[in-house]
C-alpha cells in the first residue's frame, strides 16, 4: 500500500499499539537543553531510575547562555544555576554534553543537524517546540513537554497518537531576495496559526526541492507556528550530500547501507494525504509580520490591515489588541515602519547560509543612525567559526553590527539580550508574541536579508529594491 | 499525577484568541530547576502592573483590569478560553502554573497540540466544546456572577446548574490515566520486553542508529 513519508516514519517506530490507537513509539534521538530538563532529571533521581539508553541523548545549553564576555561566566545567578544543573545532571546520568566553552555548542536545533545527530528515518524529540526543524531531513521530529522528556530518558519511548497528514506543495521559482523564511511566513499567513493543529505537514514541490538543507530547516522550523507538531521534507540528494562526513553520521560500509535505506524516506506517489494544498512562489514577495501572532503577516509592499474590515468579532478584537500592542495604525505602509533594534539569529535563521545572505546585503554599508542595536548571533560555535573564516564577521562589524557568541539570545530573551519596553525589532526569529523578546518589546518577523536591509535603511524596506 | 474525575467550580473567562505559553508563564520564570512556584506568576505580564522577575521580593501591584484579579472570579477552578489556547512553546511550566493557581480544567473551542498533551500528563483537563457553545458560555459567565460548571470526566459531559451543556471527546487511554492518576512511565516500563524486542530488530535493520558513542567521535 502506498504510504506517506509520515506513515513510513510512524509505522517503523511503533513498539506496541493499544486498542484506541494510542501507540508506544520508539525514540531514536533525544536532544536535551537546560530549560526543560532539570525537572525530568529530578524525577528520575527521585524514583531511582536510570537512562534507558544514554547514548541516544545529546545535551547542550543554549537558551540561557550569555552571548558576550563568556570568559567571565554567567552573571545572572538563576541562569547560572540552571546551566550548572545541566552539567551536573549530564555527568551523573552519562549524557553526552557540549559544554559552553565547546566549539560545537550552539542552539540545539542548529547543533543536532550540524553534528549529523539528526538522520533520516529517525524519531527525534526535544523539550522544545521548534524540534520540528529536524523534519527537514526526512525524520519525524517534534517538541515534547518535561513529563515526556523524563519518559524518553527512562524508557526511550512515548505514548502518542498518529497525526493526520497534510501536504503543502510549493511550486515555482523564488525571485532573488526572497527565501525560505518568506515561504514559511506566507504559508502561516494562509493556513493560520492553528491551521496545522493535529497534522504533520510535509513540504513538497519544486520550490522545496530547490532549497538547501538550511532553507528546508527554516521551513520546518516554522511548521509549529502553523500549529503542526511536525514538518517534513522527503530525502533527496541534497539531504544525503549534507550529511556526508558529519561526526555522528555513519561512515564506511554502514554509510552506504544507511543511504540506501534513507532514500526510501519519501512519500509514495499514490499515497493519500488527509489534506493538500498548493501555493505558487513565483510572485512571492518578502514577508513582514505586523502583529503579535506569526499569522499576522503581509508582503513588504503591504499595509497594516484595518481591524474594522474583519468580520469575525474574536478575530477583530485580536487584531485590534495586536495593533495596539505593536503601536501601529491601520493603513500604515510597512516600509514606513521604523526599527530600533535588529536581531539576526535563532534556530530559524542563524545558519551559515543565513549569515551569508545577510552579509551580502550589509557589505560596504552602515547601520542607520536611528538603529540603537544590531546583533548577529550565530547558531553555533561552528557556524561562527565558518563565518569568520569567510570574513563575514568583519563585514558585520564594519557596518556597525555586534558579533556575538552562539545561543538563543534575543529570540526569547532569557539571557541579557532583550528589547526594552516599546522598542521595535526586525527579527529573524520565529515568534512575535507579546513580550517574547523582552517585556513591552515589539517584534516583526522577517528573513535575514530583510533584517539586514532594515538595519541599513532604519525602517522596513524591500530588499529587492535596496541595491 | 493528580487524579481527575469530576470538577465543579467557578468559571473565569479569558476572552482572547491564541493565548500563548509565553503569556501563560513568561520565560524569565523558566529558569527555575524545580516544579513548583509558578502559580504566583501565571499570566504575569497581564496580572501585574509592574514587571516581574524571578525571586522578586518587592510586593507587586495587581492589574485591576485583568480578569483573574476581579473579586468575582476569585477561587475559580475552570478557565473558559478561546481558540488555539496554549500555542507556542512546549514548556510544561504552563500547565504547572495553571494547576498551582488552582485551575483544574480549561474549556475552549481548540487547544494547541503540545499544550493539550502536557495538560493531560499533569491532571489538568482540557475540554474541547464547539465554538457556538463556548460563545454562549462566555455570555452566561458575563451575565451571572458566581457562574460555575461541573465537568464529569467519566461521563465526558459538562453541566451548568444541572443542565447538560454538551459532551466532549478524550482518548480512552488518556481518560483511564486521568481517572486513576497513572503516569506514562510506569505504564511503559511494564512493557519493557516489547521495547527490548523492538531494539533487537532495529539494531539489525538500522545498526547506524545504535553505533556506539565512542566509535563516533
Ligand atoms: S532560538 Fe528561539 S525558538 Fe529556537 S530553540 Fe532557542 S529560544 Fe527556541
Amino acid at each position: 500500500m502506498a504510504k506517506t513519508l509520515y506513515e513510513k516514519l510512524w509505522d517503523s517506530h511503533v513498539v506496541r499499539e493499544l486498542a484506541d490507537g494510542t501507540c508506544l513509539i520508539y525514540i531514536d534521538r533525544h536532544l536535551v537543553h537546560e530549560v526543560t530538563s532539570p525537572q525530568a532529571f529530578a524525577g528520575l533521581r527521585a524514583r531511582g531510575r536510570r537512562l534507558w539508553r544514554a547514548d541516544a541523548n545529546l545535551a547542550v545549553a543554549d537558551h540561557n547562555v550569555p552571548t558576550k564576555d563568556r570568559a567571565l561566566g554567567i552573571s545572572d545567578p538563576t541562569s547560572r544555576l540552571q546551566i550548572e544543573t545541566l552539567d551536573r545532571n549530564c555527568r551523573e546520568f552519562h549524557v553526552p554534553l557540549f559544554a559552553m566553552d565547546d566549539v560545537r555548542q550552539g542552539i540545539v536545533h542548529v547543533m543536532g543537524p550540524e553534528q549529523g545527530a539528526t538522520l533520516p528515518g529517525m524519531t527525534i524529540v526535544c523539550g522544545d517546540s521548534h524540534t520540528s526543524t529536524h523534519g527537514a531531513f526526512g525524520a519525524l521530529a517534534y517538541g515534547i513537554g518535561t513529563s515526556e522528556v523524563e519518559q524518553v530518558m527512562a524508557t526511550q519511548c512515548l505514548l502518542q497518537k498518529r497525526s493526520r497528514t497534510m501536504r503543502v506543495r510549493l511550486e515555482g521559482t523564488l525571485r532573488s531576495g526572497v527565501g525560505a523564511k518568506d515561504m514559511a511566513l506566507a504559508v502561516i499567513g494562509r493556513l493560520g496559526t492553528a491551521g496545522g493543529t493535529g497534522y504533520a505537514i510535509e513540504f513538497a514541490g519544486s520550490a522545496v526541492r530547490a532549497l538547501s538543507m538550511e532553507g528546508r530547516m527554516t521551513l520546518c522550523n516554522m511548521a509549529i507556528e502553523a500549529g503542526a507538531r511536525a514538518g517534513l521534507v522527503g530525502v533527496d540528494d541534497t539531504t544525503i550530500a549534507y550529511l556526508a562526513g558529519r561526526p555522528f553520521a555513519p561512515s564506511g560500509a554502514l554509510w552506504d547501507r544507511a543511504v540506501a535505506d534513507w532514500r526510501g524516506y519519501v512519500s509514495d506517489a499514490e499515497a493519500p494525504f488527509d489534506r493538500e494544498w498548493d501555493m505558487s512562489v513565483d510572485d512571492l514577495a518578502p514577508q513582514v509580520t505586523f502583529g503579535t501572532s506569526p499569522e499576522m503577516v503581509v508582503p513588504i509592499e503591504g499595509r497594516v490591515p484595518d481591524p474594522a474590515a474583519e468580520k469575525d468579532p474574536a478575530r477583530r478584537d485580536a487584531l485590534a489588541a495586536a495593533l495596539d500592542y505593536m503601536d501601529l495604525r491601520p493603513g500604515t505602509a510597512m516600509t514606513d515602519v521604523p526599527v530600533d533594534v535588529v536581531f539576526i539569529g535563532s534556530c530559524t535563521n542563524a545558519r551559515i547560509e543565513d549569515l551569508r545572505a545577510a552579509a551580502r546585503v550589509v557589505d560596504g554599508r552602515r547601520v542607520a543612525p536611528g538603529v540603537r542595536r544590531a546583533l548577529v548571533v550565530p547558531g553555533s560555535g561552528l557556524v561562527k567559526r565558518a563565518a569568520e573564516a569567510e570574513g563575514l564577521d568583519r563585514v558585520f562589524i564594519a557596518a556597525g553590527f555586534e558579533w556575538r557568541e552562539p545561543g538563543c539570545s534575543m529570540c526569547l530573551a532569557m539571557n541579557a539580550d532583550r528589547l526594552e519596553s516599546g522598542e521595535r525589532c526586525a527579527s529573524t526569529s520565529n515568534r512575535n508574541f507579546e513580550g517574547r523578546q523582552g517585556q513591552g518589546g515589539r517584534t516583526h518577523l522577517v528573513s535575514p536579508q530583510m533584517a539586514a536591509a532594515a538595519a541599513i535603511a532604519g525602517h522596513f524596506v524591500d530588499v529587492r529594491r535596496q541595491s | 499525577m493528580q487524579r481527575f474525575e469530576k470538577e465543579t467550580g467557578l468559571v473565569v473567562p479569558l476572552d482572547r484568541l491564541n493565548v500563548d505559553t509565553d503569556a501563560i508563564i513568561p520565560k524569565q520564570f523558566l529558569k527555575a530547576v524545580g516544579r513548583t512556584g509558578f502559580g504566583a506568576n501565571l499570566f504575569d505580564n497581564w496580572r501585574y502592573l509592574d514587571p516581574g522577575e524571578p525571586g522578586q521580593e518587592v510586593p507587586r501591584r495587581p492589574n485591576p483590569d485583568f480578569v483573574l484579579n476581579k473579586p468575582r472570579y476569585r477561587g475559580a477552578s475552570i478557565l473558559l478560553a478561546r481558540g488555539n489556547f496554549g500555542c507556542g512553546s512546549s514548556r510544561e511550566h504552563a500547565p504547572w502554573a495553571l494547576l498551582e493557581y488552582g485551575i483544574r480544567a480549561i474549556v475552549a473551542p481548540s487547544f494547541a497540540d503540545i499544550f493539550y498533551n502536557n495538560s493531560l500528563k499533569n491532571g489538568l483537563l482540557p475540554v474541547v466544546l464547539p465554538e457556538a457553545v463556548v460563545d454562549r458560555l462566555f455570555q452566561a459567565v458575563e451575565a451571572e456572577a458566581g457562574y460555575s460548571l461541573t465537568i464529569d470526566l467519566r461521563a465526558q459531559r459538562v453541566f451548568a446548574n444541572g443542565e447538560d451543556i454538551g459532551g466532549f471527546a478524550i482518548d480512552p487511554f488518556r481518560k483511564e490515566c486521568l481517572l486513576n492518576g497513572l503516569d506514562d512511565i510506569g505504564w511503559t516500563l511494564a512493557h519493557e520486553a516489547d521495547i527490548r524486542e523492538y531494539e533487537v530488530r532495529r539494531r539489525r535493520e538500522a545498526p547506524w542508529l545504535f553505533a556506539p558513542e565512542e566509535a563516533r567521535s
